[in-house]
């Protein structure tokens, strides 16, 4: 089924997209998407969508299984909350993406803005994964708490660096894998522990690393030659110190 | 504390990195305890319930019961519980030497910090003795002129709705007689002007949060999950709750926002201004971490400002995307914490699209907080309140969300009072945990409240009864809505209705001129 998205505010487009799904559309094509919030907001269920052009904020808010697929770049707070389902962008998308995203996939072909994977969580067997190809701006996986991070850095201009700055503050919980190397003022080592990936390391995020490279066309064996920093917290219990008994 | 160490050079330097608190001070700054333990040897049958009743672990059995007093905190359980009534709990009469300046409070505090190096914790409200403003305003009553109301013959209405009011409604007549044109924006309707304040369970005990909930249902009101999800066995009550969404998400899914009857963005918390929550990982139990969705035993930090939210325009966002993912027929609230500037922030909110705008003042209580914060940050919920309705209704959007009062609501006349300064309706905290029967022993933080009420372990927890705790929980409210009607009868008003904003029925005694001004009310024996 196709949307045509042109004109249409977002309270209307998410209706059209709410009833199309509740009467069990299994695919669903947006066009001419521009700037329209909330895409895919607390949906559920088995369904594919694909948007053409560039969804606005708080795509995959909420959203519990279907999948997101972006013939564009997208903008912030993609996977805001996200239980479950699968989010592909092909282009870069911006600020605070997965922000508590709690299951599922983000997987993003270019660049991310700041605060990526903000209070990440993990829970039971949901594990909530974000890879971005590109790089990744300050505050990267601030008080993360659980699941997968990975960041590639393909396409990198000369100097741009893998990540920003303050990368793993707060973090208590989940881990953090960047393609090359990072300076280390870069991470906040209050916090968290860097290391190079070891081969358990590696076998945790190859099944991703290839779910990444058939979204995208990609050769998985060529980028898991490569070494990778693991970036982990040093302790669930970060504030654990600071207060008096 | 251990005294099988080995002696330290005095002289040595610290190792470079290693500057850390020494948790380990083996004198420990001598301070006088806060309560005397008493029991009268010759009541006392020597059952050991003392020892079994405190979660403290300040009574111990040696061929009878031993106090270690720095352990007591006063809770009184070990008092209340002893068959014999051999126990008292008394404040300790041996002082410091008394200074105006360093009182013992600053003292112990200070030598507390001296040997740990660590932020000072406190649970429940502010308890220093800032100016009460309720205890300042006075209520009107009608005499000859305009006659009371006999409340005991006459309808009184407390029903109360919180949510977005339309600028004008139009009617038309239909063959059924007249009927409204267009929808209503969803709305809470209260069968009385208040509501139970967010107490999230981890922060409190399941038994504390079922006993809430269970007498918002009979009520007719309404409890708040709190940041921290919705238990399985709360879910019969979830149509009667206020469903929270905070910084650290958690519990949050699409099933949980349109499990309740609204939803709220917490912001800020009176008793915290501007600083996250952060629930120890000892009180993060396995059930617990099922409804909060995180691993057991791990920290849950909600940081301090939601990291989407730098703006009114990202507030915007939020509330849009909760009510998008709620499908529009939910009221979304969102409650910050009063501050000096609360009259723009609360009009930037209801801006941003907000229906209900909950205020809590700095005298609301909380499971932990810095007691620096606690007792220094915010402003009286009185002061909040009146520069908050009076800006919404200098720029005419009033009417387009409710208010909700909290922050040290104490009986029905401090309600009467919030409502008259333009509430549409409080919340009660405290206020509840009392009637579970909390004795405010402020030591919720620790997980080990003796009462059951503010702790995780199941020893503790199942000494509350959530049946009979909503028993009391709900005649608390009954006879507040019974008092409220009375004084509304006494005012000469028929609904609270009426009440609501009427700040000519108060008068303030022993107020200064500006707070008065910033009141908006007159003083005592000022006439119309």
């Amino acid at each position: 089924m196709r949307i045509d998205a042109a004109n249409l505010h977002y309270r209307e487009l998410n209706h059209q997209i709410r009833r199309a799904v509740a009467a069990g559309e299994r695919s669903l094509d947006l066009l001419n998407v521009n700037g329209q919030r909330y895409i895919g907001d607390g949906i559920s269920g088995d369904v594919e969508i694909t948007v053409h052009g560039v969804p606005g904020n708080d795509m995959g808010a909420f959203m519990d299984g279907p999948t997101i697929r972006v013939h564009g770049n997208a903008q912030d707070a993609v996977a805001n909350t996200m239980n479950a389902g699968r989010i592909v962008v092909d282009g870069h998308a911006g600020d605070v993406l997965g922000y508590g995203m709690r299951g599922g996939e983000l997987f993003v072909r270019g660049r991310v803005g700041y605060r990526v994977g903000i209070h990440m969580k993990a829970y039971r067997e949901t594990r909530p994964v974000i890879v971005a190809g590109g790089t990744a701006g300050d505050f990267l996986a601030e008080y993360m708490a659980g699941g997968l991070l990975i960041v590639l850095g393909l396409d990198r201009r000369p100097r741009e660096p893998l990540v920003g700055d303050w990368c793993g503050t707060g973090i208590h919980g989940g881990t953090l894998y960047l393609r090359g190397e990072v300076e280390p003022w870069r991470v906040a080592s209050e916090f968290a522990g860097t290391r190079w990936a070891e081969d358990d390391d590696k076998a945790d995020i190859r099944p991703h690393i290839e779910a990444f490279c058939e979204a995208f066309s990609l050769d998985a064996d060529q980028l898991m030659g490569d070494d990778y920093l693991r970036i982990a917290p040093l302790s669930h219990r970060p504030y654990g110190a600071k207060y008096a008994a | 504390m251990s005294s099988t160490t080995t002696r330290r050079d005095p002289n040595a330097k610290p190792e470079a990195g290693t500057a850390k608190p020494n948790r380990q001070a083996r004198a420990p700054i001598y301070r006088p305890p806060d309560f005397l333990w008493k029991r009268d040897a010759d009541r006392c049958a020597l059952c050991k319930r003392c020892v079994q009743q405190c979660g403290f672990d300040a009574i111990t059995w040696e061929n009878g019961p031993v106090v270690d007093p720095a352990k007591c905190v006063g809770c009184h359980r070990c008092e209340a519980f002893c068959p014999q009534k051999a126990i008292t709990v008394e404040p300790n009469p041996q002082c410091l030497r008394p200074h105006p300046l360093w009182t013992e409070a600053h003292r112990k505090n200070l030598w507390t910090q001296a040997e740990t190096g660590g932020v000072l914790l406190s649970g429940m409200g502010n308890d220093l003795s800032y100016p009460i403003l309720w205890d300042h305003l006075l209520l009107d009553a009608c005499q000859v002129t305009n006659p009371s109301i006999d409340p005991l013959r006459e309808p009184m209405e407390l029903r109360t709705y919180l949510g977005r009011k339309p600028d004008q409604i139009e009617v038309e007549m239909t063959d059924d007689g007249p009927a409204l044109v267009g929808e209503m924006a969803p709305s809470l309707e209260l069968e009385v002007p208040i509501v139970f304040a967010a107490m999230s369970y981890g922060s409190i005990s399941l038994n504390a949060q079922k006993a809430i909930a269970m007498a918002a249902e009979e009520l007719g009101t309404y409890w708040n999950t709190g940041e921290g999800g919705l238990h399985e066995d709360l879910k019969p009550y979830a149509h009667r709750a206020v469903v929270q969404c905070a910084s650290g998400r958690f519990g949050v899914t699409a099933d949980y926002l349109n499990a309740g009857a609204a939803i709220e963005i917490k912001i800020g918390q009176g008793a915290k201004p501007g600083i996250g929550g952060h629930l120890p990982g000892e009180k993060v139990s396995a059930q617990v971490s099922e409804t909060r969705m995180i691993p057991a035993g791990s920290d849950a930090l909600s940081p301090a400002p939601q990291h989407d939210i730098y703006s009114i325009e990202d507030l915007r966002q939020l509330i849009f995307a909760l009510k998008e993912a709620s499908n529009y027929v939910k009221p979304v609230s969102v409650k910050i914490a009063a501050v000096h500037n609360v009259g723009a922030i609360a009009s930037g909110i209801v801006r941003a699209g907000a229906d209900i705008v909950y205020l809590d003042g700095f005298r609301g209580g909380t499971g932990a907080a810095p007691t620096v914060i606690r007792d220094h940050l915010g402003i009286p919920i009185e002061i909040a309140i009146a520069v908050v309705d009076e800006q919404l209704r200098q720029e005419g959007i009033r009417n387009q969300a409710s208010l909700i009062a909290a922050g040290g609501i104490r009986s029905s006349a401090d309600a009467a009072k919030a409502i008259a300064l333009g509430a549409d309706a409080v919340a009660l905290g405290t206020g509840a945990l009392l009637a579970l029967g909390c004795t405010l022993c402020q030591r919720c933080y620790t997980g080990r409240c003796s009462w059951g009420i503010t702790t995780q372990d199941p020893a503790l927890t199942r000494r509350l009864d959530p049946y009979l705790g909503s028993r009391r929980v709900a005649n608390l409210v009954r006879a507040w809505a019974a008092e409220l009607k009375e004084i509304l009868g006494a005012m000469g008003v028929n609904a609270v209705e009426s009440l609501r904003g009427s700040r000519e029925r108060l008068r303030a005694l022993g107020l200064d001129t500006t707070t008065m001004d910033i009141l908006g009310v007159k003083p005592a024996g000022m006439g119309a």
